[in-house]
């Protein structure tokens, strides 16, 4: 019922096309790229559009269509990454705050607003400057920046969740507390977790990008959407646009796709919130 | 068949609020035999359902069970570890509650949910779980169990959410089943229907049964004996068939002058007033400020008092009246 409505609405339709496309790209990179990502060819440098090269090659030949593909392999993988990490810690800490309440839950939700307190990408920056820039800790920095929210939403749900009837019942049978938590309550809250962590998959990858895009992301020579748009940037008063509209394009694309089916997940999963932004 | 099975006493719940303390259940004695259905009756905020769920120690904060003693097959529960008190609920004691459908997960099938249990309290595999719980669905008359079981509440119909609850309570053969309004918002025929499956399986499996409610119709076709409360106390207890003969609390007598009847010519009367505020419930009887009876001596608090019948009353009143009758 669901997937159907998924697939109605023709905008949510294809940002799950793009998504799926982009995806499977990334999954399949080795195989469908045309080119090795990092093979210089001193003879067409900077060449543009073509048959040949789709997407135009840089300043060393590379075929930037081959990049693209690998870049968003290493953009996915890190976004997903760092959101299932997200999704488990900030999901424990929130059922944790939200069931047992009192100091625990005062201790945790203080030490989540702390980092709250941050600009997210002000945080994810340092954190990457401190840590140095391995992927590792990328993925760490994206995770703790979106950490607080997945806790304040189970935190809420937890709430709600506990007062209910079920609830009452379930602990009328002898249930442990831990499990009225992991079997009777959080089923409730996977829905909302769906939602959030489909957005966060759009904010993520864009945070990946813009870290690369400073210097303090993934570096090269592996490629990067974020990376390849600097590279390119230098490019555009010279008129090789081709390098840095394509990467550009990359980002807008996957993460606007995540968010359209982010938003109409909310819709199928919440009708609470529709209309709501 | 007459020792207790359950047996409370002096029970007092207090729920602290922002405006001061409420004693929502104040010294209750109460006790259920083995095998009987004993039915609670009151008025909304009675003490009724905080009574059966202190039973089971799960009075939530901000209420707390501040005195009394609850002795169930010889334990005394207020005492035990919380641990050994997990295997009591479910197990020895089991709940039925009055919305079904609220107390079912939405998010989880009625079969796997009662399944749960088996494993939880008889460490059961999973496919004899299963077997068990489509067993048990058909114990309590659901059409087509295997079906049913893995559908969600929301797919179910009330009276047949009911069932699947009272399926729940059942599954660990519990010794005592504490029914809180179980046919509210059932329609009369599926309360009936569930009102005779409760009474059945409790002969069946000789369980003692605590029903409550505030319908007197449910106690008189259901009930072996009847306790009435009012605004957290017990004013009287008889066997339902005395109770309804002759009502001696003046409360109780204006709670079966208020059941409509279409076979006599007798006017409704409602209750005047409401159940009192129980914040700083005044220490003489409650029911004072309603009662048509009340003398001075009624700022004193009354005590429950038996007759040679069982038939129990706290009213000054009453108590005044049966010493003159007998001189």
């Amino acid at each position: 019922m669901g997937w159907r409505r998924l697939t109605r609405n023709p905008l949510s339709f294809a940002a799950l096309c793009a998504i799926v496309v982009i995806a499977a790209a990334a999954v399949l990179a080795p195989w469908v790229a045309p080119y090795d990502p990092d093979e210089p060819d001193a003879e067409r440098t900077l060449s543009s559009v073509s048959w040949r090269h789709p997407l135009g090659t840089d300043e060393y030949g590379r075929d930037q269509l081959s990049r693209l593909i690998h870049a968003g392999r290493i953009d996915l993988l890190v976004a997903l990454s760092a959101t299932v990490l997200a999704l488990t810690v900030g999901t424990s800490l929130g059922m944790l705050a939200g069931y047992r309440g009192g100091w625990v839950d005062q201790i945790l939700m203080r030490v989540i607003d702390a980092v709250m307190a941050f600009p997210a990408f002000m945080l994810a920056m340092a954190i990457t400057a401190a840590l140095g820039n391995a992927t590792v800790n990328v993925v760490a920095a994206i995770a703790i920046t979106h950490v607080p929210i997945y806790t304040r939403l189970i935190r809420g749900e937890m709430l709600k969740a506990r007062e209910t009837e079920y609830a009452d019942a379930a602990r009328t049978v002898g249930n442990r507390p831990h499990q009225i938590v992991l079997h009777h309550l959080l089923p409730n809250c996977v829905p909302p977790l769906i939602v959030q962590a489909t957005l966060a998959m759009g904010f993520a990858i864009l945070t990946v990008a813009a870290l690369s895009f400073i210097g303090l992301g993934i570096q090269p020579p592996q490629s990067e959407w974020g990376q390849m748009t600097a590279e390119g940037a230098g490019y555009v008063v010279s008129g090789e646009w081709w390098l840095v509209l394509f990467p550009g394009v990359a980002i807008m694309v996957t993460v606007l796709a995540f968010n359209l089916v982010g938003d109409t997940l909310r819709d199928i999963l919440d009708p609470r919130m529709r209309g709501m932004r | 068949m007459s020792e207790a099975l359950l047996e409370i006493r002096d029970l007092t719940v207090h729920f602290a609020t922002e405006d001061g303390i409420v004693e929502a259940v104040d010294s209750v004695s109460l006790t259920v035999r083995h095998g009987e259905i004993l039915g609670i009756v009151g008025e909304s905020g009675s003490g009724k359902s905080v009574t059966a769920l202190a039973v089971l120690r799960l009075v939530r904060p901000p209420g707390r069970i501040v005195q009394g003693t609850i002795r169930f097959d010889g334990e005394e529960l207020l005492s035990l570890p919380e641990d050994a008190m997990r295997r009591v609920r479910g197990a020895k004691i089991a709940m039925v509650f009055q919305s079904p459908r609220t107390a079912l997960n939405p998010v989880i099938t009625v079969g796997r949910q009662i399944a749960r249990l088996f494993e939880i309290h008889q460490a059961l595999g999973g496919r004899e779980a299963w077997q068990r719980t489509l067993d048990i669905l058909g114990l309590v008359g659901i059409p087509e169990p295997e079906r049913r079981a893995r559908q969600y509440a929301h797919q179910l119909s009330g009276g047949m959410c009911q069932r699947v609850m009272i399926a729940m309570a059942l599954a660990t053969s519990p010794r005592l089943l504490l029914a809180d309004e179980p046919t509210t918002g059932l329609d009369v025929s599926i309360a009936a229907q569930i009102l005779d499956l409760l009474r059945d399986l409790g002969r069946r499996t000789g369980a003692s049964i605590v029903l409550i409610t505030h319908d007197l119709g449910v106690v008189a076709e259901t009930c072996d004996r009847v306790a009435v409360m009012h605004a957290g106390q017990v004013v009287e207890v008889a066997e339902t068939r005395a109770l309804f003969a002759a009502p001696r609390h003046p409360y109780t007598r204006a709670l079966v002058r208020s059941i409509p009847r279409v076979d006599r010519e007798v006017v409704m009367e409602p209750i005047p007033g409401t159940v009192p505020s129980l914040l700083a419930a005044p220490p003489g009887c409650r029911y004072a400020a309603r009662c048509p009876l009340v003398q001075r001596v009624c700022d004193e608090r009354p005590v429950l008092v038996t007759d040679e019948g069982g038939h129990a009353v706290a009213c000054h009143a009453v108590v005044l009246e049966t010493v003159v009758a007998r001189r």
